[in-house]
């Protein structure tokens, strides 16, 4: 009875102008002078961390900002731009979205009076699927949602070298973890922001993965840090790099699920034995890998299996 | 709840009629489905009749089950049904000459137990399950299939294979092309598999399946057949579209 009373009072002090305050606590650490983030967790959606999952951040030019990402939720965008304009009082020139899914431009309704852009694919995924995916987030992430809806960019954004704001930016338009990937290259400072294309220290997501595309983009993500200018290495999701080791890290996880698939295809197993097996020493440690291979069954294995079933069968 | 469990055997053996244990997956709809499907035959809880599918499915559309029921004897026929899925039943197979075993893969509308009950030579039914978790919406997702015309050249297309070694020898898997829509979606009638056949080469019936609406957007079968050799596998749709192929060993 207590419990319930409990959970009463919390009811009454947590909704909206109460005691939960929905507080992200959003911090922008300056990667280079002028370049922000703001690095997310590496868990999966909850109604703990209400989203924050993600790596969205801010590159400050002479004549305005450039938003790279909103995060998962209204919310979320309001709180980061709240951060940005506690850093400068520079305008926001651009805000862009590195890619549809949701923890990446639902924060979009709190710039939606500032240009938004994305990559043309990307711009029609979010028209296309944007509320579903604010749906499934509700779901996921509870009251950290209230009021999110989905605002598509407007703007098309093409690869090649932008001076924006005073900053020599790169567009890189990739594909691979989805069909429209977005990196951006500050030019200016060496920090390349990859989007999901490149997880640190967290299992990659694979809903709308084509794998073979993918691996040539960590191989164009690579070579970027190989040049002389190359400071720092901003993933979707994980810790900031120095290095390239994210990109080894995550194209050696993709290799390892496009050879497990296409044996356990092979050896005749059936999608609850490839469920089954056994997440291998090297990757066990990735945050959330457990539930993110079993996604990857579901997305990937199909594929795999088709192919190993091609043969034999006569009309 | 142990009391009421135990006045209810008494009750039983008072009136000597044979009273079901209580359901291990405390559905609040086995009541239900024992009468609606069951009606006044035997039925047993039976750990020999396993159901794997995973506790939390990730894609409501494309929930894997594997029936195992292998371990008894003489099974006749196999019921796989979901209580809590706006159309119930899923599937039934009649093993013949193969293993009493199949994997498939459903569309779940919300969580819901998924049972197997295996129906013995001596008429009882032999249930086994498990809860799957889900997101919901499979059932009322449009197929891909009913969002692109592409599948109509490919409709009933079947592609398989056989492993005749290792751990898996008598493995016989088996993928068509088909929408299997469930009818639920507005617009989109009920357009699924009804009928599915394999046999050896010599024409000796190994498995029947008949499916149901849930089974999923182009269906992959998992069996095993006694002994190695060609097999053959035929079958239509309820809007009378036939198939036939032949799975090499």
């Amino acid at each position: 009875m207590r419990r319930v009373f409990a959970c009463l009072a919390f009811l009454l002090f947590a909704v909206p102008g109460g005691g939960v305050s929905f507080d992200y606590g959003l911090v922008p650490r300056e990667l280079a002078p002028g370049v922000y983030v703001f690095v997310g967790t590496t868990e999966d959606f909850s109604t703990r961390n209400g989203g924050n999952i993600v790596n969205t951040g801010f590159i400050v030019g002479t004549g305005g900002v450039v938003v790279v990402d909103t995060g998962p939720s209204l919310r979320y965008g309001r709180q980061m731009r709240a951060a940005i304009a506690a850093k400068t009082e520079a305008p926001i020139a651009l805000v862009l979205n590195t890619h549809l899914h949701p923890d990446h431009f639902l924060g979009n309704q709190a710039f939606a009076d500032r240009p938004l852009g994305a990559l043309a694919a990307t711009r029609s995924g979010i028209e296309r699927d944007g509320n579903a995916f604010a749906e499934n987030l509700f779901r996921m992430a509870g009251d950290w949602m209230l009021g999110t809806e989905s605002v598509p960019p407007t703007l098309e954004l093409a690869e090649g070298i932008r001076e924006f704001a005073g900053r020599r930016l790169r567009f890189i338009a990739l594909k691979g973890h989805t069909d429209a990937d977005l990196a951006v290259y500050d030019e200016t400072s060496g920090v390349l922001f990859a989007g999901d294309l490149v997880f640190n220290g967290r299992a990659p997501t694979t809903p709308h993965a084509e794998v073979s595309a993918w691996y040539a983009a960590l191989d164009k993500l690579e070579a970027i840090t190989r040049e002389p200018g190359f400071r720092k290495l901003v993933p979707g999701h994980g810790e900031v790099a120095q290095d390239a080791a994210p990109i080894a890290q995550t194209r050696a996880y993709l290799r390892w699920l496009e050879r497990e698939f296409a044996e356990a295809a092979a050896a005749g197993l059936d999608m609850n034995e490839v469920l089954a097996r056994p997440i291998p020493a090297e990757f066990a440690a990735l945050g959330v890998v457990a539930t993110e291979y079993r996604r990857s069954v579901g997305h990937l294995f199909p594929a795999a299996e088709q192919k190993a079933l091609g043969r034999g069968a006569a009309r | 709840m142990a009391a009421l469990v135990l006045a209810v055997v008494m009750l039983g053996e008072v009136l000597a009629a044979p009273v079901d244990a209580a359901d291990p997956l405390e559905s609040a709809r086995w009541g239900d489905m024992r009468r609606a499907f069951f009606a006044d035959q035997p039925v047993v809880f039976d750990a020999r009749v396993k159901v794997v599918a995973p506790l939390d499915a990730e894609n409501p559309m494309q929930v894997p089950v594997t029936v195992d029921a292998a371990e008894l004897s003489d099974a006749r026929e196999v019921f796989v049904f979901a209580d809590f899925n706006p159309i119930i039943q899923v599937l039934r197979f009649y093993p013949e000459r193969a293993s009493a075993y199949l994997g498939f893969r459903i569309k779940l509308q919300q969580s819901s137990p998924v049972r197997a009950a295996v129906r013995t030579g001596d008429g009882v039914w032999h249930v086994g399950g498990t809860w799957v978790n889900t997101v919901g919406g499979g059932c009322t997702a449009p197929s891909a299939a009913a969002t692109s015309p592409e599948w109509q050249r490919r409709l009933n297309e079947v592609s398989g294979r056989q492993w005749s070694e290792g751990p898996l020898a008598g493995r016989v898997r088996m993928r068509i092309v088909h929408p299997m829509d469930t009818g639920l979606v507005a617009g989109i009638p009920a357009f699924y598999l009804d009928e599915l056949e394999f046999l050896s080469a010599e024409g000796v019936l190994l498995m029947r399946v008949q499916p149901f609406e849930p089974v999923s957007e182009n269906p992959v079968f998992t069996l095993q057949q006694g002994a190695p050799g060609r097999v053959r596998t035929m079958g239509r749709d309820n809007n009378g579209n036939r198939f036939e192929a032949w799975i090499e060993p």
